[in-house]
């Protein structure tokens, strides 16, 4: 039987949301083994066991795997990967900074992004920012994949009962460290896993702008708040915002696009939600081809309105 | 210290890509090719630590058909130094471009090799990882702001909660995220003076890579189609249908 080796996303603390949906489609390619590895994260392999359908956990804890550091880790996935078929991270920042550097050390070509496993070896995944999606059959005998999270449901994060084991190998290899981070804190729920996402578009005009008119909004529905790659350019939120090609995939019930015109690039990172709803005073932007909802109207009278009447 | 830059011939970002009829791919025939977005961003970045005094020396590299070769024009007009062509009809996969830039930074012994963190056509995002790999140096990823300092360089990389620093010996690898920088355009003279810069002209065999496909595409089809909706009237029934839809 094909044994899967999943990397667990988590902050040392907790297991994070992604791990989930890379959970399930691993469990279509054969047997669930997951891999926990940082600094005192025995609470996060706890956790990570419990996961339905997990067989076993493998702890890796040292603290040159604290910061998830790629030259550190992947040499340890490698060696795990002596007795399993198939690495499976999930596409986030750490799965697409690690997965390339395993794959490489195994000499495989990675399958990133995959939206589907239609075989053992066989798997579909977004070229083109999503305008082509391709069907591709891996002919190495190892896989290594990264798995959009959107495109896969999350496994219970429950009802498992994986066996924890330790695994002691690990160093720090000396290349590269650690120096700081700059996470946002938020009340709000997180891009990828909300069910409402209210985003803002560069006619927000600047920060205190886009601050006054989106937040409120996104307070009143429990949205999270995203961003086109504009209006991160033009400074009027982080980074983390942004939702596009190269930015975050989301596909939540409900997306709603303020001043937003609709590149293919803000596309391709928000087509996949439920329901589209867009609010652009340009009535030919191309987002209202794909909302389901458009409302043609100035968004500085018409966003504040709509959060008074909610 | 010398500067490695691989670029890629792709589809223009501006472009909305067709897949072919037959599903075996996306239509390329007389439409608009540049150089990839993020490899622009390389570009910049390696031609403004030249200007900072950090680098001595940038050589452009790109896999790909005879037509690469505009893009290295293009490299070399921004301000490259040289570059090289390795040529090759054949779809050369992100571990085989990695095997050829392993060869030519063995052979070159750049302090730094700067790629785009993905190319816009099949959305990878693999090449600097694995090149790294096959190096065994470290890597910094997604970068928003590039330091050299000594023997070191730190990097700023965009991840999913904000920004992490990471400090990585040299040589290193570094893959350009969006907000690093904002590509400068060639001038006309520098278009022109490119056009004397020398261009080296290799094949993949030169290196002893062998660049057979480990992925078959089977098929490639378009997405499923959104299509539009209905456009409300005011904000009153917007409410109406948001409500309709049980968020608030």
């Amino acid at each position: 039987m094909t044994k899967t080796l999943v990397w667990v996303e988590h902050d040392n603390a907790s297991v994070k949301d992604a791990t989930l949906s890379a959970v399930t489609a691993a469990s279509q390619l054969g047997e669930v083994h997951l891999l926990v590895a940082g600094s005192g994260a025995q609470a996060v392999a706890d956790a990570a066991a419990k996961i339905a359908g997990v067989g076993k956990v493998h702890l890796a804890d040292n603290p040159a795997f604290a910061n998830a550091l790629a030259e550190n880790v992947a040499p340890l996935i490698v060696e795990l990967m002596g007795h399993h078929d198939v690495f499976v991270a999930p596409a986030t920042s750490n799965g697409k900074n690690i997965a390339p550097r395993v794959a490489a050390l195994l000499d495989v070509a990675q399958v990133s992004d995959i939206l589907s496993v239609e075989g053992p070896k066989t798997f579909t995944r977004p070229t083109y920012a999503g305008n082509a999606i391709a069907t591709v059959e891996s002919s190495d005998a190892k896989l290594v994949v990264t798995v959009r999270g959107t495109a896969f449901a999350k496994a219970a994060s429950e009802g498992g009962s994986g066996a924890v084991e330790t695994v002691s190998s690990g160093s720090d290899a000396g290349l590269s460290s650690f120096v700081s981070a700059e996470i946002a804190k938020s009340e709000r729920p997180e891009l990828t896993s909300a069910k409402v996402i209210v985003s803002g578009g560069r006619a927000l005009k600047d920060g205190p702008t886009f601050e006054q008119v989106i937040f409120p909004l996104a307070d009143k529905l429990k949205a999270a708040v995203g961003a086109s790659r504009a209006a991160v350019d033009a400074g009027y939120v982080p980074n983390d915002y942004q939702v596009g090609q190269t930015g975050k995939i989301v596909a939540p019930e409900v997306y709603i696009a303020v001043g937003i015109s609709g590149a293919i690039q803000h596309l391709a990172g928000m087509k996949d939600s439920k329901t589209i709803i867009a609010i652009n005073k340009d009535e030919d932007a191309p987002i209202f081809q794909v909302a389901d909802l458009g409302l043609v109207a100035d968004l500085f009278t018409a966003v504040p309105e709509l959060t008074g009447k909610l | 210290m010398k500067i490695l830059v691989p670029v890629k011939r792709v589809i223009d970002y501006n472009v909305k890509p067709r897949v072919k009829s037959d599903g075996t791919g996306v239509d390329l025939a007389n439409v608009k090719m540049s150089m990839n977005p993020f490899d622009e961003i390389a570009v910049e970045e390696a031609i403004r630590l030249k200007e900072k005094g950090v680098a001595t020396e940038i050589i452009a590299v790109s896999v790909g058909p005879q037509k690469a070769q505009e893009t290295l024009r293009t490299a070399l007009a921004m301000g490259a130094d040289r570059a090289i062509l390795v040529q090759t009809d054949d779809e050369v996969e992100p571990l085989a471009v990695a095997k050829i830039l392993k060869a030519i930074t063995e052979e070159e012994t750049p302090g730094l090799v700067i790629l785009g963190k993905q190319a816009i056509d099949d959305d990878s995002n693999q090449t600097g990882q694995m090149l790294a790999a096959l190096l065994g140096r470290p890597q910094g990823t997604f970068a928003s702001e590039v330091t050299v300092e000594g023997d070191s360089v730190t990097v700023k990389r965009e991840v999913d909660g904000g920004l992490e620093t990471v400090k990585l010996s040299l040589p290193a690898i570094v893959t350009t995220d969006l907000r690093l920088n904002e590509p400068r355009y060639a001038s006309l003279p520098n278009i022109m003076k490119a056009k004397s810069k020398p261009l080296a002209n290799k094949t993949p065999a030169d290196y002893g890579v062998d660049t057979a496909p480990r992925l078959k595409t089977l098929k490639v089809s378009e997405p499923p189609v959104r299509s539009a909706g209905i456009k409300v009237a005011d904000v009153d029934a917007l409410v109406a249908k948001i409500k309709e839809l049980g968020i608030a």
